[in-house]
């Protein structure tokens, strides 16, 4: 019985009611279980030795004084991580990545690990481990590291996306190129041609909860890793496949989790966790630091970004074309591709044109964060759009709707749009009282729209009627913002119960299907539909329960408002059965009464934002405060609207901090010289005001509720929504990210 | 060489021995299973780490374990009377201001060394007082309105 996607449900029982989550309790008492809050017994402190070289050569390593030392019961190296990898590029470079091997590719790189009785013990041994590096010349900016002649992270990256395949390596790991019709025909078109070019500099994620696990392998190959994951399943499929240890021995339950806005869908000392395990034959905790976590931890991208809009006096754009490079750090990826592909898709534009250039760096590898590549593109378009429409006196607004996507547009990277909500978002932007209310001196109001796809892809869920009547939900995807509270109102609305009555939990790798990453704003999306399927079978399985007790045929049993109830002129006079009855008899109808449902979940809709900001430039020291911040953002259906709002303000705080302060700052040596929240600063509660939201509901039609993910699209504006503010407050165009006070501050200068 | 230390933690007398250099922070994680103060940063820079020292907000990953003789401290693990949540605590559960909840503990200790101190604060004021606390997930507002609106509770107004 496949799962019926189509929207149907127009009126709602409990979706959208602000219940309370069910973890709250334990989060507000302590008792909440995070990565770093596990024991076990015989535990041993695990601690990793990271290389203080951006590029290095790794001539030898001594571990035998560090071994000798008392308490120390076990030291690994790339050695004690053979590779398995059977020629998969992807998996190699994660190996290499959790452990270097000939060469340290960047500052934090981890070179060695230790498993001792304590922390203290551990320290000492990590001072007793000599390495014998060559260091080798560094780069660690995106256009640097393209030039001909730079220093080379790889020797076996042959640019993809170039045909002839090159024949020299480079660091020019992909070249990719979307759009459609002809721009340079569409620019000749132009009234007004605004060319501009920008940097943005790299951010991390932030999460406040460091990595942490507890690893616990036997020797005869069986184990354990409690771990702060957005995706226990991959962590163990990674995991097994770089140990060489079988999937189904491994369980890895998922901590709750301290945040992770995708830095936490790689794996990075979990498999050195393992491996000093399995060597030493006793668990092993390992937690980073503050300082591991910046500097050997997923950041997104730096970028250099070039943008070419051609406009009518009308407001029709004829063209836009933008080439984005991107740093990927010291692994290949394609998060330039990600930035090409985000870059116009908010606007119909008849020809449109982006290229992308992938390059790695001496950096960490990039990870996810929250709409990853996106923020930086649609910094550099959002703000050329700007310019664009001062260029022919539009109100920018106006001038976005007059460009808006639609349904039926063929977006800027390919498939055609349906029911969306960019158009919608912009009118509610034109109507909010934010938009037209006065401003004050040295303020400036800017706007700005964003963009991101969202994802479905592989989702379980079980779903357990207890004897009681009351109902349990194991899920595969991680709460990170409230999901647990989400999926049991999807239940509850599907099954016609309370909400209290149905309790969900994220279940461990043993104990459910697979479940792909919790990322991609999918969690809420795909669990629920997933959820919905399960639920949809369970009460199949009630009514035929129903009918057994009954003794009349299925299709004379409906299910209304949490009930069976007998239908037609024969049996419609039967009293109904409640969960609760229909439970209570399972032993002798059948056995237990479950639903799962195991699923791909296909259709996410695509999400659009518009973000309203007014920033207040001090001239004398080139200091931007917000002073007033509106997120408007279609969910599709807001299942909790308290969690959906928490989604809107969360990423706009974030892009707000990478707008005005966040980057990370690379010293000559290439070594990481701000990797601590003193002097990376993120937020805080003094920095910003309330930031409203206004949520817009344009159902996904692919979903059952119409429901589409929301985690993300709010980091995609700030960015551009806040270089617009600065500009319509100081008369200055920022092109450089973070537009701290020192280049806020150079600009105002160099205009006078 | 260990230290014996005499100190008062959430009412309770408790003794503890612990290294010289040894931060609070890990004396109540490690040796006493307090783990609701959370390691964000190990730095005094996150917050994560709040408790109140004989009526002071302080970060114990910033104090030593052996300073704590004599002392009384206050942890999140203390701040529900039985059963009773404390209003702060409930107002966050209510105004879901919390998402991974990992900042949680130390907000809610920063925000009642500063609802002790000031029953009623501006919004300014709640905004300075919690400045020490990192959150990356709320943008703060909702921790704002459910510590104003706790505030407005315990004050009975």
């Amino acid at each position: 019985m496949p799962l019926d996607t189509s929207l149907v449900r127009k009126q709602f029982k409990v979706i959208g009611t602000r219940v309370r989550r069910p973890d709250g309790i334990d989060k507000v008492t302590g008792r909440a279980k995070y990565g770093a809050d596990a024991f076990a017994p015989g535990q041993l402190i695990g601690l990793v030795l990271r290389s203080p070289h951006a590029h290095a050569r790794i001539k030898k390593i001594d571990i035998s004084k560090a071994e000798k030392l008392q308490g120390v019961k076990a030291v690994i190296t790339a050695a004690d991580l053979p590779d398995l990898t059977g020629g998969d590029r992807g998996m190699r470079d994660i190996l290499e990545n959790c452990m270097a091997r000939s060469k340290a590719l960047y500052d934090g790189h981890a070179v060695a690990a230790v498993a001792a009785v304590d922390a203290h013990t551990a320290k000492q041994a990590l001072k007793l481990i000599k390495i014998d590096y060559e260091v080798l010349p560094h780069v660690t900016d995106v256009d640097e590291a393209l030039k001909p002649g730079a220093p080379l992270i790889h020797d076996d990256i042959f640019t993809d996306g170039i045909e002839p395949k090159p024949t020299k390596p480079s660091n020019f790991c992909k070249l990719a190129e979307y759009g459609h019709g002809d721009v340079e025909a569409g620019f000749k078109e132009a009234d007004f041609v605004i060319e501009k070019s920008y940097k943005t500099e790299q951010t991390h994620q932030g999460y406040i909860e460091p990595h942490a696990c507890l690893a616990n392998v036997s020797p005869d190959g069986v184990a354990e890793l409690w771990v702060t994951t957005q995706g226990p399943f991959v962590y163990r499929n990674h995991c097994a496949a770089l140990l060489g240890l079988d999937a189904n021995k491994l369980r890895v339950t998922a901590s709750e989790i301290g945040g992770g806005f995708g830095g936490k869908t790689h794996v990075w000392a979990e498999p050195l966790a393992l491996a000093l395990s399995r060597k030493a034959n006793r668990p092993v905790k390992l937690t980073m630091t503050r300082d591991e976590v910046f500097r050997a931890t997923g950041p997104t991208s730096s970028a250099s970004i070039d943008v070419k809009v051609g406009v009518k006096k009308d407001g029709t754009v004829t063209a836009a074309f933008a080439e984005l490079r991107y740093q990927n750090g010291a692994f290949p990826f394609t998060w330039a591709e990600f930035g090409a592909m985000t870059a116009f898709a908010c606007y119909d534009f008849k020809n449109v044109k982006t290229v992308s250039r992938d390059a790695v760096v001496n950096r960490p590898k990039c990870a996810a964060y929250r709409a990853p590549s996106a923020p930086i593109a649609a910094f550099a378009v959002e703000s050329t759009m700007d310019m664009a429409a001062k260029a022919i006196g539009m109100d920018p607004i106006d001038f976005r709707i007059k460009n808006a996507a639609r349904e039926g547009t063929k977006s800027s990277y390919g498939p055609v749009f349906g029911p969306i909500g960019i158009g919608p978002t912009l009118e509610a932007a034109k109507k909010h009282a934010h938009w037209n209310a006065p401003l004050g001196e040295n303020q400036g109001r800017g706007m700005a729209c964003g963009f991101w796809f969202n994802f479905g892809g592989q989702t379980c869920v079980d779903l357990n009627v207890t004897p009681d009547g009351s109902v349990t939900v194991a899920l595969g995807t991680i709460d990170v913002g409230g999901s647990r509270a989400s999926m049991a109102l999807a239940v509850a609305e599907e099954l016609g119960v309370a909400y209290e009555q149905v309790r969900c939990v994220v279940a461990d790798t043993s104990s459910l299907g697979h479940n792909d990453m919790t990322d991609g704003s999918r969690g809420t999306f795909s669990s629920s539909m997933a959820a919905v399927d399960a639920a949809r079978k369970a009460i199949h399985t009630m009514r035929e329960r129903a009918a057994k007790i009954w003794e009349i045929p299925l299709d004379e049993v409906e299910w209304i408002d949490g009930q069976a109830k007998a239908v037609g002129e024969k049996h419609g006079n039967k009293a109904p059965l409640s969960i609760k009855e229909i439970a209570a008899q399972a032993a002798n109808t059948g056995g237990p009464i479950a639903g799962h449902s195991e699923i791909v979940a296909d259709g996410a809709g695509v999400s659009f934002a518009t973000h309203i900001c007014d920033a207040e430039v001090d001239p004398e020291t080139g200091r931007t405060s917000i002073k007033r911040y509106t997120v408007i953002q279609d969910a599709g259906k807001a299942m909790h609207p308290s969690y959906v709002e928490g989604q809107y303000q969360g990423g706009a705080a974030q892009g707000i901090g990478w707008a005005l302060n966040e980057e990370y700052i690379y010293g000559k040596d290439g070594r990481l010289q701000n990797a601590g929240f003193l002097d990376y600063r993120i937020p805080v509660c003094s920095d910003l005001p309330f930031i409203d939201t206004q949520i817009l509901e344009i159902p996904n039609p692919n979903h059952p509720y119409g429901v589409r993910g929301v985690g993300e699209t709010s980091i995609v504006p700030p960015l551009g929504a806040i270089g617009n503010a600065i500009s319509n407050a100081a008369g200055v165009r920022l092109n450089h990210v973070p537009m701290s006070p020192p280049r806020v501050l150079k600009a105002i200068k160099d205009a006078r | 060489m260990s230290v014996k230390v005499s100190t008062t933690i959430n009412g309770d007398a408790v003794d503890f021995v612990c290294q010289p250099d040894e931060p609070l922070l890990d004396v109540l994680r490690n040796r006493l299973g307090l783990t609701g103060a959370k390691e964000g940063c190990g730095t005094g820079d996150c917050g994560a780490c709040s408790v109140i020292l004989d009526g002071r907000l302080v970060c114990s990953c910033l104090v030593l374990g052996v300073e704590m003789e004599g002392k009384k401290l206050e942890t999140v693990e203390g701040l529900a009377d039985g059963p009773k949540l404390h209003p702060l605590q409930q107002q966050f559960i209510d105004g879901a201001a919390l998402q991974c909840g990992i900042c949680t503990p130390g907000f809610l200790i920063a925000a009642k060394a500063l609802l002790d101190k000031n029953p009623d604060p501006s919004e300014e004021e709640i905004r300075f007082g919690l400045a020490g606390n990192l959150c990356r997930c709320t943008g703060y507002d909702k921790i704002v309105r459910a510590v104003q609106a706790a505030a407005k509770e315990m004050r009975g107004a």
